[in-house]
């Protein structure tokens, strides 16, 4: 008997043994897969309370983010004029949150590096989801040589811890926010590529696919047309877990000060300043901004945890 | 059992030289090529190719790559510009430390989490089952650093339990030494693996239970201590063992954060640091040697899993 580590629950990837649907911490109750996908999205809201609440917790915290800013001016960008605040200031009526070491007001500082790690959370989810479901897809479909090949690649990189190929990718570039959408996603888009491959590979002996090929179809247009969107309920629930991931991989690098270049700002640079006065008792550098981002992940993992009920997805490697 | 060592022996020769690969290529990826990163921006072009052309840097990137591998087969790893000294050296003065912050990280783990997971599947659906999965859940969700720094606040500024700083001793054996100095980042790192190993062992219990053999045995009429220990315990174990070598990846990144966090003089915190530095022959130096390290941890779980497993020692496989 080969170890096939397919037979477990996937793990490392896909995060670990907390998203496989054996293990589901949300109770989506018995939704069918017969509508369209946006339909059984709607279903899973409306039946499993916790995803919904993590939905509206994440629009909130959107809308906090990029509206907020525009109703409670603060400044951030300016460190001199920082200065003339005072600093380290506890919570007062003036700073709700106080002020961190550089006189940034902390709800503002909050809002604005919330910004950058959406943003890059988001679109690096994004980039690697894509990037992965494209790779995968032609990979499991071309078979013959392309796909063992592929697939050792996608073997490699998973070797390499995540932290420190990001870090290698770091110290080359020394990336701008946006470079680093790229950075994070150069270092996520395996675990998709891989599960797009396993998709596509029982989605290829499909009739309907059979059909296209037996018609003439292109190969381009049959993973176009129909590998992809088939596997759209696998690719969505990736994409979830991912952006959480992303977040997480920015905050990371925040915090071993190699994120976003300053005066710019991430929620792991926060905790990461922060830390440094730790020892003198202001708690309001780390407790405010450290809760929101943990919510943000519990939020996203939630909504990824239900997506998956509902869309009947088992996120295994293969 | 020997054809599957040898199979496991030879994808992990493959992964590592495939890795070996990556990282020659990230070398090349540097803008302005090695010797731009060694000699500074000031450098002149006549500087920058007599550098080239000593080490070897004109010649094609097939015959780079061979020389990079057998420089690799005699334990050269590269040479920092930024320490004057040898990557080789650099590394193996912090690896035993940091050998030693995972393997107690992963053995503290292991000896939380399979107790917790087997508590949690006896007593199923429980209070203490619930209040446990919420635990675990937020827990794992907390990146290591805020755990870290909640920790610190608390527990070493607060209440002085314990230091927030390193062991002060040199040798990788101050574990023993000055056991309290390790508590908190050995904690830290362990956080998130006990969350998914103990979901994972209570799962995995859960599932063992309901086989047939479990029935078999209680049919028998064996006491229920003995069917829960001795049947469904040891066959629960066995993908335990696939789970650890599988989340080494992370432990092993984690530990760049811990060691970081309480500036712990290992591998992660030289990566950390020299990456400040755009020092980036010794950041793929340690990023070459924490990948082998990885995949050398898996093939050593491959090969517990099968020494383990009567159904592959005994020469199914």
């Amino acid at each position: 008997m080969e170890i096939d580590p397919t037979e477990l629950p996937n793990l490392v990837d896909a995060g670990s043994p907390l998203r496989t649907p054996e293990f589901a911490t949300t109770d989506a109750g018995e939704v069918g897969n017969d509508g369209g996908l946006l339909r059984n999205m709607g279903r899973v809201f409306a039946q499993n309370k916790l995803a919904l609440i993590s939905l509206v917790f994440l629009i909130f915290v959107v809308l906090f983010c990029f509206v907020g800013p525009s109703l409670y001016h603060t400044n951030q960008t300016n460190a001199e004029l920082a200065l003339s605040a005072p600093q380290n200031a506890a919570p007062s009526h003036q700073y709700p949150l106080g002020t961190d070491g550089n006189g940034f007001n902390i709800l503002g500082r909050i809002m604005y590096g919330g910004q950058i790690s959406l943003i890059v959370g988001f679109l690096a989810a994004i980039v690697s989801t894509v990037v992965g479901v494209v790779y995968g897809a032609f990979a499991g479909f071309f078979g013959s040589w392309v796909d063992p090949l592929a697939m050792r690649i996608v073997d490699i990189g998973l070797s390499i811890p995540g932290l420190f190929l990001l870090i290698a990718l770091v110290t080359i570039w020394r990336p701008s926010a946006s470079l680093l959408i790229l950075v994070i996603a150069a270092v996520s888009w395996l675990v998709p590529a891989r599960l797009i491959r396993a998709e596509t590979l029982s989605l290829k002996t499909r009739d309907y696919v059979q059909a296209v090929k037996a018609m003439g179809g292109r190969r381009s247009r049959i993973i176009g047309r129909h590998i992809i969107p088939n596997s759209i309920g696998t690719i969505v629930v990736f994409a979830t877990f991912t952006v959480a991931d992303s977040i997480l991989f920015l905050a990371a690098l925040g915090f071993l000060g190699l994120g976003v270049p300053a005066p710019q700002t991430d929620w792991g640079t926060m905790l990461s300043n922060g830390v440094n006065y730790a020892a003198d008792g202001y708690w309001w550098e780390i407790w405010p901004v450290g809760i929101v981002f943990v919510l943000v992940i519990v939020a996203l993992n939630y909504l990824g945890d239900a997506l998956r009920d509902a869309l009947e997805v088992r996120l295994q490697r293969h | 059992m020997t054809g599957f060592l040898l199979r496991r022996l030879g994808q992990a020769i493959i992964v590592i030289l495939g890795v070996t690969a990556v990282v020659f290529l990230l070398g090349q990826l540097i803008p302005g090529g090695q010797a731009r990163a060694a000699l500074g921006p000031k450098a002149t072009p006549m500087q920058l190719s007599h550098f080239n052309i000593v080490n070897g840097f004109n010649e094609s990137i097939w015959v780079q790559y061979w020389h990079y591998i057998l420089r690799l087969l005699h334990g050269n790893l590269g040479y920092s510009y930024r320490n004057n000294q040898g990557v080789t050296s650099l590394i193996l003065n912090r690896l035993p430390k940091t050998i030693v912050l995972v393997g107690a990280a992963t053995l503290l783990a292991i000896f939380v989490s399979i107790p917790m997971g087997i508590t949690q599947a006896v007593r199923r659906n429980s209070v203490f089952d619930y209040s446990a999965t919420g635990v675990l859940f937020f827990l794992y969700a907390m990146p290591d650093f805020f755990i870290g720094e909640v920790l610190i606040l608390y527990l070493s500024f607060d209440l002085h339990w314990f230091p927030s700083a390193p062991p002060t001793d040199a040798s990788a054996w101050a574990v023993f030494t000055q056991p309290n100095a390790f508590f908190l980042p050995v904690l830290v790192l362990a956080v998130t693996s006990i969350a998914a190993y103990s979901r994972y062992m209570r799962g995995s219990m859960l599932e063992t239970v309901a086989e047939d053999f479990i029935r078999t045995a209680q049919a028998k009429g064996a006491p229920p201590r003995r069917v829960l220990y001795r049947h469904a315990l040891r066959n629960s174990l066995l993908p335990m063992i696939t789970l650890i070598g599988l989340t080494l990846p992370a432990i092993i990144g984690g530990a760049i954060i811990v060691e970081d966090l309480f500036n712990y003089p290992g591998m992660g915190l030289l990566t950390v640091q020299s990456a400040s530095n755009d020092d980036v022959p010794l950041v793929l130096g340690t990023t070459l040697v924490a990948t082998i390290a990885t995949v050398l941890g898996s093939l050593v779980a491959d090969v517990l899993y099968a020494v383990a497993d009567p159904r592959i020692r005994l020469g199914e496989g």
